[in-house]
């Protein structure tokens, strides 16, 4: 072969790669960006022409109609954000000290504490069983804490946590017991200081699981105005009066096909982009801490 | 309790203090004293580890032997352990009206099929990726890539209602262009499983391809130049290198995905398939049946039996899968 027929082939190559990845990577993206382009469309457009890629007739009607009342969407945005915030702060807290005596070699109770925390990965009784507790037991039924509190400590994140302490140089520890420090103080001054890239790394993904969470608030919310966003846009794709009622002070039928879809916009939108300038922590965090699986 | 246990604590650290004051009292006392010495050395750690261990002790262990409903008629106000026993009864009925079956069948069905879809396409994916060598833009492919992770489930039942509507549905719309029928898609179950492993796909493609690609990259590039000295091409060194040598983090993940496989992401079924029973035959699963039973229909015995099945079946699984990645890669093994 010719250095030049070579050398075109080789691009031949190339293009195709990025022909593929290209494709690929507009599968990912054109789904939203439908649920976009129709949170802009006329009411009228979209029954009559439905679903497109661009359009059929510009409109912003659905956002001032959503703008106009928001109570709805503010009150749902107010739950998630203080069950999310709450839940990553003090589960990371729980989770990191836990992990780093779990971490520690000359902890006497290392290995059957470690049993503990890893066996719920095995090991799980279920939906049902777990039900009965959180609403007959504990009577958590329409009560924020039952958002909060199952998910404060998971066995995996804590698993990984342990993975990055146990790096941390022991010789560091033990000059800082020398020292007189105290463990609270070690752990603190020393260990999470050193582990900040790991912190953040798990802090960012028990946020994204709060704020994501679905099934919680499936078993256990009924009221209304606990709702948090993610409950809400499901129960307004599945049921559209409740849209509906949610406008009902303004007198006016909404448009609601858009005004759906441009609530799914303005719940979903800030937070996707707020993740796409975190996500090389992430990344990093699946490939450095050997996170498996889903 | 954790303020109890935090005065405990301190209370025994102030005796611990006491005695050592006096030699003799140490001497006469060898017993307390190593408890003294067990807690001096271990209590600031148990403390740390307390709150979030009583977590766990509520939300993953005490419900724990509620998993004994299997064999009972549950009634509320008897409470778990006043309900009456009644053997195997519950299985029997979930057995005998082919409900298992289902719910079993679509489990196994619908997440190999997750399984085999998501190590193909990550694979290649990663694949392709390896072979992008501008830095810049490889990492613009792998975020738009991992862009759907973040997404929630209930979006993704947006846009498939977006995309399968049967009047105004988007893709009904490109098949109208091109002149084709309408398609009916909610009306036949058949579709669902390949829609299934398709927003699935779509939900997890970037997550595997980022774990495949960092596997790619960990390998010598010298395995590589001396491939190309040999005369091997591109495919070849994919073929014979590359895969070769990913291939125990492939086989890993395989393993854990399968030790899971009577499990199922109850997001992804409720966000695509929103309940609709004229799709159930082909997309019921043990977890879906389990919720529907506790939330729609109210029947707690169900859930129970299908639930005991699905807990011991997936630990059985699991301990397998494990003891056998435990066989290929000690490192990698859970436990």
């Amino acid at each position: 072969m010719s250095g030049a027929a070579f050398k075109r082939r080789r691009s031949m190559t190339h293009a195709m790669i990025h022909g593929a990845l290209v494709a690929t990577c507009l599968v990912c993206i054109v789904p939203l960006w439908l649920i976009i382009s129709a949170s802009f469309t006329d009411e009228q457009a979209l029954v009559e022409r439905g679903f497109r890629l661009i359009p059929a007739k510009f409109s912003t009607e659905a956002y001032r109609f959503l703008l106009a009342d928001p109570a709805q969407i503010l009150r749902a945005y107010s739950v998630s954000v203080l069950v999310t915030f709450s839940g990553a702060m003090v589960s990371l807290f729980l989770m990191s000290m836990l992990a780093y005596a779990l971490s520690r070699r000359d902890f006497s109770l290392r290995k059957v504490l470690a049993l503990f925390v890893f066996f719920p990965i095995l090991f799980n009784a279920g939906t049902l069983p777990f039900y009965i507790l959180m609403v007959r037991q504990l009577g958590l039924k329409d009560n924020l804490l039952a958002l909060v509190l199952p998910p404060l400590v998971l066995p995996f994140f804590v698993l990984l946590l342990r993975t990055f302490f146990s790096n941390i140089p022991r010789e560091l520890i033990e000059a800082a017991k020398l020292d007189g420090a105290s463990e609270w103080l070690i752990y603190f001054r020393v260990v999470v200081p050193l582990s900040t890239p790991a912190l953040a790394t798990v802090g960012l993904f028990s946020l994204l699981f709060y704020w994501n969470d679905l099934y919680l608030s499936l078993l256990f919310i009924n009221d209304k105005s606990l709702y948090n966003l993610q409950y809400l846009l499901y129960q307004i794709i599945a049921n559209i009066q409740l849209l509906e009622e949610g406008f009902a002070g303004q007198g006016l039928k909404p448009p609601l096909q858009s005004v759906r879809m441009a609530m799914a916009v303005l719940a979903m939108g800030p937070v996707l982009f707020a993740f796409m300038f975190v996500q090389r922590y992430f990344i990093k965090g699946i490939t450095l801490g050997g996170l498996k699986g889903d | 309790m954790y303020d109890d246990s935090i005065y405990l604590m301190n209370a025994v650290k102030a005796r611990i203090v006491n005695s050592r004051t006096s030699a003799n009292k140490r001497a006469a006392q060898p017993r307390r004293q190593r408890l003294a010495a067990w807690i001096n050395r271990n209590g600031a750690l148990v403390l740390m580890a307390l709150p979030g261990m009583l977590v766990l002790f509520t939300f993953s262990y005490v419900p724990m032997p509620g998993i004994v409903l299997a064999f009972k008629d549950f009634k509320a106000a008897l409470g778990i352990w006043g309900s009456e026993w009644t053997g195997f009864s519950n299985f029997e009925y979930l057995f005998s009206t082919g409900i298992a079956l289902r719910i079993i069948r679509n489990t196994l069905f619908l997440n190999g099929l997750f399984i085999v879809a998501n190590t193909i396409c990550s694979l290649g994916t990663a694949v392709l990726l390896h072979e992008v060598h501008e830095r810049f833009v490889s990492r613009i492919y792998q975020s738009v890539l991992f862009f759907p992770y973040f997404v929630s489930w209930v979006i993704v039942g947006y846009f498939i209602f977006i995309l399968f509507g049967t009047e105004g549905g988007f893709i009904n719309g490109i098949l109208g262009s091109f002149g084709l029928e309408p398609v009916n898609w909610y009306s036949n179950p058949a579709y669902w499983p390949v829609i299934l492993v398709l927003a699935n796909l779509w939900h997890s493609l970037g997550y595997f391809t980022v774990i495949y690609l960092a596997g790619m990259l960990a390998i010598n590039p010298e395995y590589f130049e001396a491939a190309r000295i040999d005369g091997a091409n591109r495919l070849q060194e994919v073929w014979f290198i590359m895969l070769p040598l990913v291939r125990p983090l492939v086989i890993i993940n395989l393993l854990l995905a399968i030790g899971r496989i009577f499990f199922s992401n109850l997001d992804l079924y409720l966000n695509v398939i929103r309940n609709q029973g004229a799709l159930l035959p082909t997309t019921d699963v043990i977890d879906t049946y389990v919720f529907r039973s506790i939330t729609v229909l109210g029947n707690f015995n169900m859930a129970a039996a299908a639930g005991f099945f699905q807990a011991f079946v997936g630990f059985a699984l699991v301990v397998l899968c494990n003891w056998l990645v435990r066989r290929f890669e000690p490192d990698q093994a859970l436990f």
